[in-house]
């Protein structure tokens, strides 16, 4: 039986004991007995009890199944299938997974007379569009056979299970029905816990990104030391062509973590003065009009993806910077068309609107009083900002250019068109460097093997990124909390 | 104390005035003005050059030249063998550029038999004929023999001819068009049959290595199932975690760690999501690789944070009052949440989950780690399909030499930043409609 239904039938009980469970709700309320809770309330905890236990039910019995037909194919397997590595026997074991899964398109006349050999079932899996791979052994079919099998007895069993258990929680709590009983509780409670676990999302998230990448990491540090890939200076992670294991590649850090601060760098010395100038601006001397234009114009300049500003520097700025450079000597152009310059410069467009928006909030949250002041005793305006607001903003500013540069630093898109892929160490901004997540775009586009150290070297790099972003992250959040609290 | 009234001071001339400085103050002030000025000039001035160049640059894509021709459907062409009743391959099979050649052939006047000048027509017609006149023939098999006017695509070197984008002075070896094909050209302009119109297979074609039958149709449609699967997912979630946050839960540690870990959720770099997806969604729980399923997934976890600041703002703003009246009348807690709270909050919760969407939708470098840069010519049918997103298609176009493609690649951005700007100005529009100022 398949799971839609199952689902579906279960779904229609529930339906059916909230409808008779408000109905008894209603009919026992006499006017005699003041009701605890009102009706509806019945109907959904009786809703609840029937679909909640039978769900829960079908999803243990989901996972024990596969694991046990896991087993179940692994012990079938012949011994020469299992060549004594558990790579292979992982390997045969998916072959017949996706034998399996191929067996079901076949109808069922078909599938009453299997050819006992591939060579003759793979033009009928054909027909139906399934492709399977060539060194699919016969002694598999019996076994996917035998899988599908206990999988379709399984999956009746827990099926049919699950429709008793939400007609007994039905039988029950429909019976439960009382005036005095505290359905409205029950309900609110079992809401309360649905809150919660909503709420726990984040934090699995945050577990689920450290332990992704963590293993990942590990793995890759049994084939790559540890101290090769966090002090390397050498980036040149040679594919090995699939099973060949050949030549192993070096994988070296420093220079896309050069790179990407020198990215960061230009783009921040772009960013801040623009951003906190404009902020400045904003904030005490533009009349309410211009700010009525500009702000949605800046928040729009912050709603564009940061794939069109890539584009614009691959297709737009870094030619005509390339051009103009040329122009300019009379010959070989001395600004490469993608290069740490043209990267920056548009990174630091893009975060312009971010200082602006974060500063603006610090500047505008520091208290009237000290403007009055110094205003008062005889400075301009100009002379109010330097000498009293910003440095009374400062903390709150230095924490807007930390999470500023913790957003240059993720960057991908615009670095990926804009800043070129050859790992070079240099110190001229014309020149093409990399950057982290550019090699971690590059190490995982395309066919991948996920056990090679080519691929496994983006989760390194990942959890690196991951670490550097989420220090900054957390200084900032402190700072600007810290700063905050102080004027509130 | 001496007493001196203003009538017995000495009338003098008043006192040069200490030099404090104040022009220099002055001017210091006006520089610091227009550095303003200059400072939010940049930021807009940059965003005004870089929606020109786009625009300039893709709002040809929007056409798209076609033939008009009389193509005879010769059974001596499709059918030679007069198979087709037997073998339903043979009509899929079966020449159909040689129709459309034959077509322009006559149409040009050109003598069938002058082998050479026919081969220079190589090239002036899409190869997306080949699909379109089949899909006429098998969809309609009856039109076999007989004549019937088709809208042809020409090559996407003849369509930049037409548009003017070719420099025609440029030595003819040097240029992908041959002075030949111009001149048919110019002969079918002025018959009035070669002509451009509005490019709808840019919005329907699937990927494609020809330009001219390239499109995001699969692209719209991918992106189209991760919105709906990140509205599904992370509003319901995202709104349940800010009741629980902003209403119900205590000041404890736990509370503390999942503030914490939302203000975090929120600032890491979106390439560590894909990372995420990658190694949990479809190595470890074995989802296809390439479909909108886990794209989606991927996508909700990216925007929960930003959907759950902008509702507990949102909660937060209600004013107590209303929660002690709902209180005070007898309701649960609960019921004064969903009953009373959640409503008054619903246009900021919109206006946020609106934002967090059209970030998604721009989104790229999580979707390129999951494998949807996938060459995807078919529509997919579910979200489990392979599928590619529309940044992702822009990146993939991005990639391609031809100049064609950058012309399409710029449609396809203006066609994104419609869509996004549309989303954006919904949210401005509801939250001045709606919010309420307590």
């Amino acid at each position: 039986m398949s799971s839609f239904i199952v689902i579906a039938i279960i779904l229609a009980i529930g339906l059916a004991a909230f409808i008779v469970g408000r109905q008894r709700a209603v009919a026992q309320n006499d006017g005699k007995v003041k009701p605890h809770s009102r009706a509806h309330y019945h109907g959904w905890w009786a809703f609840l009890l029937a679909v909640l236990p039978a769900l829960l039910m079908l999803l243990v019995w989901d996972a024990g199944r596969s694991t046990y037909l896991g087993r179940q194919v692994h012990a079938a397997l012949p011994a020469q299938a299992e060549d004594g590595s558990p790579i292979n026997a992982q390997i045969s074991a998916g072959l017949v997974n996706s034998l399996a899964r191929g067996l079901r398109r076949l109808d069922a006349d078909t599938q009453a007379s299997l050819p006992a050999t591939f060579a003759e079932l793979q033009p009928l899996l054909a027909q139906k569009g399934v492709a399977l791979a060539t060194d699919t052994r016969d002694y598999m079919i019996p076994i996917a056979q035998a899988a599908n099998a206990s999988q379709d007895r399984l999956s009746l069993i827990g099926g049919v299970l699950a429709i008793v258990l939400a007609a007994a929680g039905a039988l029950y709590a429909v019976g439960a029905v009382k005036p005095r009983g505290r359905a409205r509780n029950n309900v609110e409670k079992l809401m309360l816990w649905g809150l919660l676990g909503a709420s726990t999302i984040a934090i699995l998230t945050t577990i689920g990104i450290v332990l992704s990448m963590l293993f990942q990491t590990i793995q890759f540090f049994g084939s790559v030391s540890p101290m090769n890939f966090f002090f390397g200076t050498v980036w040149d992670p040679r594919f090995a062509a699939a099973g060949s294991g050949g030549s192993e590649g070096q994988f070296g850090l420093i220079p896309l973590l050069a790179g990407t601060l020198y990215i960061a760098l230009v783009a921040l010395l772009v960013a801040v003065p623009v951003g906190l100038m404009s902020a400045v601006y904003m904030a005490e001397y533009a009349s309410s009009k211009v700010r009525a234009v500009v702000k949605p114009a800046l928040e729009l300049l912050a709603g564009i993806p940061t794939i069109v500003y890539g584009i614009f520097a691959l297709v737009t700025l870094g030619p005509w910077l390339r051009d103009i450079s040329a122009a300019l000597t009379g010959g070989a152009p001395f600004i490469q068309g993608q290069s740490i310059f043209v990267a920056g410069l548009v990174m630091g467009i893009m975060l312009i609107p971010v200082v602006s928006s974060l500063s603006d909030d610090i500047i505008t949250a520091v208290p009237r009083a000290l403007r009055d002041g110094s205003l008062g005793l005889g400075a301009t305006r100009s002379e109010t900002i330097k000498r009293v607001v910003l440095p009374a903003a400062l903390p709150g500013i230095v924490g807007a250019v930390l999470l500023t540069a913790s957003r240059a630093i993720g960057e991908t898109m615009i670095v990926v068109l804009a800043a070129g892929v050859a790992a070079n160490l240099t110190l001229n901004p014309f020149e093409a460097m990399t950057t982290i997540t550019v090699k971690i775009v590059n190490q995982l586009t395309g066919d991948l093997e996920f056990n090679s150290p080519q691929t496994l070297v983006a989760f390194a790099l990942g959890i690196t990124l991951f670490g550097l972003t989420l220090i900054m992250n957390i200084v900032a959040l402190a700072i600007v909390r810290k700063y905050r609290e102080q004027y509130e | 104390m001496t007493d001196v009234s203003i009538d017995t001071m000495p009338v003098a001339a008043a006192p040069a005035r200490r030099d404090i400085g104040l022009k220099a103050r002055y001017r210091a002030e006006r520089r610091f003005r227009i550095y303003g000025v200059l400072a939010i000039s940049v930021g807009l001035i940059f965003l005004a050059i870089m929606l020109a160049s786009i625009v300039l640059k893709g709002h040809t894509a929007f056409w798209q030249t076609t033939v008009t021709l009389p193509i005879s459907f010769d059974e001596k062409v499709i059918d030679p063998q007069g198979e087709r009743a037997t073998d339903p391959n043979v009509l899929i099979k079966a020449n159909y550029p040689k129709l459309a050649e034959n077509a322009l052939v006559a149409k040009l006047g050109i003598n069938a038999d002058d082998k050479a000048a026919v081969r220079k027509l190589k090239g002036f017609l899409s190869d997306g004929a080949r699909v379109q006149l089949r899909d006429i023939v098998v969809s309609d098999p009856s039109v076999i023999g007989t004549t019937r006017d088709v809208e042809v695509l020409v090559s996407a070197n003849m369509d930049s001819a037409f548009k003017g984008q070719i420099d025609l002075s440029v030595d003819q070896a040097r240029r992908k068009v041959s002075d030949q094909q111009v001149a048919w050209m110019n002969q079918l302009k002025a018959e009035g049959v070669m002509a451009e119109h509005f490019n709808s297979g840019l919005f329907t074609f699937g990927a494609s290595s020809r330009p001219e039958t390239s499109g995001m149709g699969v692209a719209i449609i991918g992106s189209f199932y991760m919105m709906a699967i990140v509205l599904l997912l992370a509003l319901p979630i995202g709104v349940a975690a800010s009741i629980y946050l902003e209403e119900f839960a205590k000041k404890n540690r736990f509370t503390d760690l999942i503030e914490v870990n939302i203000n975090n959720l929120a600032a890491v770099p979106s390439i560590v999501f894909g990372l995420l997806g990658l190694a949990v969604f479809v190595n470890f729980l074995g989802m296809p690789r390439s479909a909108s399923i886990v794209g989606g997934l991927v996508l909700t976890l990216m925007t929960l944070p930003t959907i759950i600041i902008a509702t507990r703002a949102a909660l937060a703003a209600v004013p107590p009052s209303i929660r002690a009246a709902a209180l005070g009348l007898g309701a649960s807690r609960m019921q004064m949440v969903f009953h009373h709270i959640l409503p008054l909050a619903a246009p900021g919760i919109l206006t946020g989950t609106i934002i967090g969407l059209a970030r998604a939708l721009g989104e790229t470098a999580p979707l390129l780690l999951i494998g949807m840069v996938a060459f995807v010519a078919d529509y997919p049918a579910t979200p489990f399909d392979p599928a590619t997103a529309l940044p992702v298609q822009i990146y993939m176009w991005a990639n391609e030499a031809e100049r064609a493609f950058v012309e399409r690649m710029s449609g396809a951005i203006i066609i994104l930043l419609i869509f996004l700007m549309a989303m954006n100005i919904t949210a401005i529009v509801l939250r001045r409609r709606f919010e309420r100022r307590w």
